[in-house]
């Protein structure tokens, strides 16, 4: 018999999946209390789930059915599955109270319903990533993950976002097929697919070096799969397109969450399903270390020639996530946990921003290019501040929660002698970069203009879901700036167990 | 690129007055400047093939090459097809198939594993049937008024199969045969070869060719979109909460309290049977709403 808190991230799923089936057959607004209660249900337990394993400082098998590991599903958890799933639920309900009113405007009224239905099941996708020990159960639940995703991109009306959607479509399916085939080549030669099972036939193999090509192949198969998905560098070209056009909020849940999901999934499998050992020796980190560079530069450099906001907010997010590649590729424990806590940073600062330019969209009849957004923030100076904090963030102002990522980040690559170069000249030049065209953005937006003579610190009809999430979105970002080291200890400890 | 910053800036603030920005600009940003819709129309309008674009479909075949080959060659060093030393034939395998009917009561095996063994996975599976099908609603759905409905039925008459005697009379033969053939193949899924997924698609399918003999009027009078969704999400939850229990009991090690029945006998195997049932009709309900929305844009 378990204890209590021991069944929560199984009911937190099972919860999530129940609530988006049921509301199709809901009115949108009745939809729309049901995602948000679901959503704070999920907090809730997923905190109190963090709590327990902090306490006992043990990990949970949690069977699926009643049949034992090699035979029956399982899910698997910890603290670092419990914190992420944490931070990911709050998150989740911050950008979606964030963008609900450009919800109901921009999604057609007969569909509106459909949009909670697509949030939900998304995040039951993506806690089953963070969750899951079977790599099947990953696979059905990247299924889920990607036609969510493409579907709450679809829903804003419009040419322009079916394009950007058949795009982001065949690009994700692309990953998905490779992630595929790599799982069916892994279970051809180990004959398992939960993953303690895979690593102790993989560990066999590598022992005795039969299969070495086709298991270094699975290697490049998963991390390119994964790659395409979370938008790496050389794959990043639908995301521009998919998060520049999607409805704010559906937009800050893409770059805030989606990407992540797939990068968790990542690290577990090199943690779980091959072991850190290989992972060393396939040199596949490598090519991840370089990827990112490449990622944190060309992003930035993409995004300082973007003339619209929301497009410049999603090319950040490439360099963003190029930032957790780099921290995944510098390869030792410290990078990791760097990396993680970039992923709950840009979780939290990404939606922040992205429903900070759906306000400023507002208060510009709803153009998002910024040769009509100057003077926006005088029209709106809470989401001016908040997007101002937001960008200070992202370039890695101290005090700010971005800061305390590049520090762990420069600290980890000084203990691996040969990347400390390339890793502390990276960080600096994709800082300059993340300013040059942050502050800009800034001066555009501040800007007084003929119709912005006085300012105005909240518009008439004041939004106020949007100030409520903004508000603990800002206060989520002072305390990773200033409580990091106490983050960091918390992901190290769950890295030991993820194991 | 700091030429590029200093441009921005100024274009932002020459763009209050003026709104058209000089043509240099416009040469300049010529692609941040348009929409994707526009990209893509100029894409496909203008097929004038530069240097890069030869340069890029190059590459592209080449890599596409590369690729082919090291997944091929990839193949070439799996254990070869069939063989009884294959890792692929471990303790798992032996135990589905030593173990499987005493452990899940179902003569079917696959059954058993898809529905007992690895049931999580079959609620996924189930969960994107539904979403793809709530993903094709979401795209073609046309809430569409009565007189546009009267205007289009008149349109469609004339191509229509509906006043084909033929057609009908052969329908009337066929469609309830095969109607009871999938509700057997349904119900037998855990005793025969066949279960939720080929069940539901052969009812799927009688469905459909009803459809087409009788027109859209009569089907919807048994299969309307409410009823649609009604059904769909009654087996979805159905499958969610009583799959549930049975994770609970099961990962608490409680004696669950569901009866597994004699092994052979239709009213065995615990769960297996109603969920074949929810599984069979969710995948006939995906199947006639994807022929429905794309015929009509409605259920």
């Amino acid at each position: 018999m378990l204890s209590l808190e021991q069944n929560f991230p199984f009911v937190c799923i099972i919860l999530s999946m129940a609530t988006g089936i049921l509301c199709a057959a809901l009115k949108p607004k009745k939809a729309m209390v049901v995602c948000i209660a679901n959503l704070v249900i999920n907090f809730i337990l997923s905190l109190l789930a963090l709590r327990y394993c902090i306490k006992v400082g043990d990990f949970t098998v949690y069977w699926m059915g009643h049949f034992p590991a090699p035979f029956g599903n399982e899910i698997r958890f910890g603290i670092l599955e419990t914190l992420l799933a944490t931070g990911f639920s709050l998150v989740m309900l911050l950008s979606i109270l964030g963008g609900l009113k450009h919800v109901f405007h921009d999604v057609d009224e007969s569909k509106q319903n459909y949009y909670f239905l697509m949030q939900n099941l998304l995040f039951a996708s993506i806690l089953a990533l963070i969750y899951t020990n079977d790599l099947f159960t990953a696979y059905v639940f990247v299924e889920i993950n990607t036609l969510t995703s493409c579907s709450i991109v679809m829903l804003k009306k419009g040419r322009e976002t079916l394009v950007a959607t058949t795009r982001y479509l065949i690009m994700s399916l692309l990953g998905s097929g490779l992630f595929l085939i790599g799982i069916s080549i892994l279970y051809d030669i180990t004959g398992h697919l939960l993953m303690p099972q895979i690593k102790e036939s993989v560990e066999a193999l590598a022992a005795t070096g039969a299969y070495k090509f086709p298991l270094e192949m699975i290697i490049c198969l998963f991390s390119i799969g994964m790659g395409v998905k979370s938008a790496l560098y050389p794959f990043h070209s639908w995301l521009p397109d998919a998060h520049g056009s999607a409805t704010s909020s559906a937009s800050a849940v893409l770059s805030g969450l989606v990407l992540k999901g797939y990068i968790i999934l990542l690290i577990k499998m090199f943690y779980r399903v091959f072991g850190l050992e290989i992972i060393y020796s396939s040199r596949v980190l490598d090519i991840l270390f370089v990827l990112g560079i490449l990622a944190m530069t060309i992003g930035s450099i993409k995004a300082i020639s973007e003339r619209d906001l929301k497009r410049m907010i999603a090319y950040s997010s490439v360099a963003q996530i190029g930032y957790i590649y780099l921290g995944i590729g510098i390869g030792n424990e410290l990078g990791m946990a760097a990396a993680l806590l970039q992923v709950l940073v840009h979780a939290f600062t990404k939606p922040m921003l992205f429903n900070t330019a759906g306000a400023f969209m507002d208060v510009a009849d709803g153009k998002k290019k910024f040769k009509y957004l100057a003077g926006a923030a005088r029209k709106n100076m809470f989401a001016g501040i908040v997007f101002a904090i937001g960008a200070l963030s992202m370039i890695g102002i101290p005090l700010f929660a971005g800061f305390s990522v590049k520090y762990y980040l420069g600290l980890s690559a000084l203990e691996n002698a040969p990347r400390v170069v390339l890793s502390i000249i990276a960080l600096i030049i994709s800082t300059v970069l993340n300013a040059i065209y942050y502050i800009p953005a800034l001066m555009v937006l501040f800007r007084k203009t003929e119709d912005t003579e006085k300012v105005v610190f909240i518009p008439k009809n004041p939004d106020i879901p949007y100030i409520i999430s903004s508000i603990v979105f800002v206060i989520a970002n002072f305390v990773f700036g200033k409580f990091a080291s106490y983050f960091i200890d918390l992901i190290i400890k769950g890295l030991g167990m993820f194991a | 690129m700091f030429e590029g910053l200093i441009n921005f800036v100024d274009g932002v603030s020459s763009a209050d007055n003026t709104h058209k920005p000089s043509k240099k600009k416009v040469k300049k940003y010529h692609h941040h400047e348009k929409t994707i819709t526009e990209r893509l129309e100029d894409d496909v309008l203008n097929q004038k093939s530069d240097s890069f674009d030869k340069f890029y479909s190059v590459v592209a075949i080449i890599m596409a090459i590369i690729i082919i080959g090291s997944l091929l060659f990839t193949v070439s060093f799996l254990p070869s097809f069939g063989d009884p030393t294959n890792p692929a034939n471990n303790i798992v395998s032996e135990k589905y198939i030593v173990e499987g009917v005493k452990d899940t009561h179902a003569i079917n095996l696959v059954a058993g594993m898809i529905l007992d063994y690895r049931a999580f996975d079959t609620l996924g599976e189930s969960t994107v049937l539904f979403i793809a099908a709530s993903a094709v609603i979401i795209l073609l759905f046309a809430n569409k008024t009565k007189k546009e409905h009267e205007a289009e039925e008149k349109e469609e008459q004339k191509y229509e199969n509906k006043n084909d005697p033929i057609l009908r009379h052969g329908a009337l033969l066929i469609v309830p045969a095969i109607l009871v053939y999938g509700i057997y193949v349904v119900l037998n899924g855990h005793i025969s070869p066949g279960g939720g997924f080929s069940g539901g698609a052969i009812m799927g399918a009688a469905i459909i060719l009803y459809n087409l003999a009788f027109g859209d009027k009569s089907t919807s009078e048994f299969f309307s979109f409410k009823i649609y969704k009604r059904i769909i999400i009654s087996a979805l939850m159905f499958y969610a909460i009583s799959k549930s229990y049975s994770f609970y009991t099961g990962a608490n090690q409680i004696h669950s309290i569901i009866p597994k029945g004699v092994p052979g006998n239709i009213l065995s195997s615990g769960l297996i049977l109603p969920l074949n049932i929810c599984v069979g009709i969710v995948v006939c309900c995906t199947m006639f709403g994807f022929y429905s929305l794309f015929d009509r844009e409605e259920i």
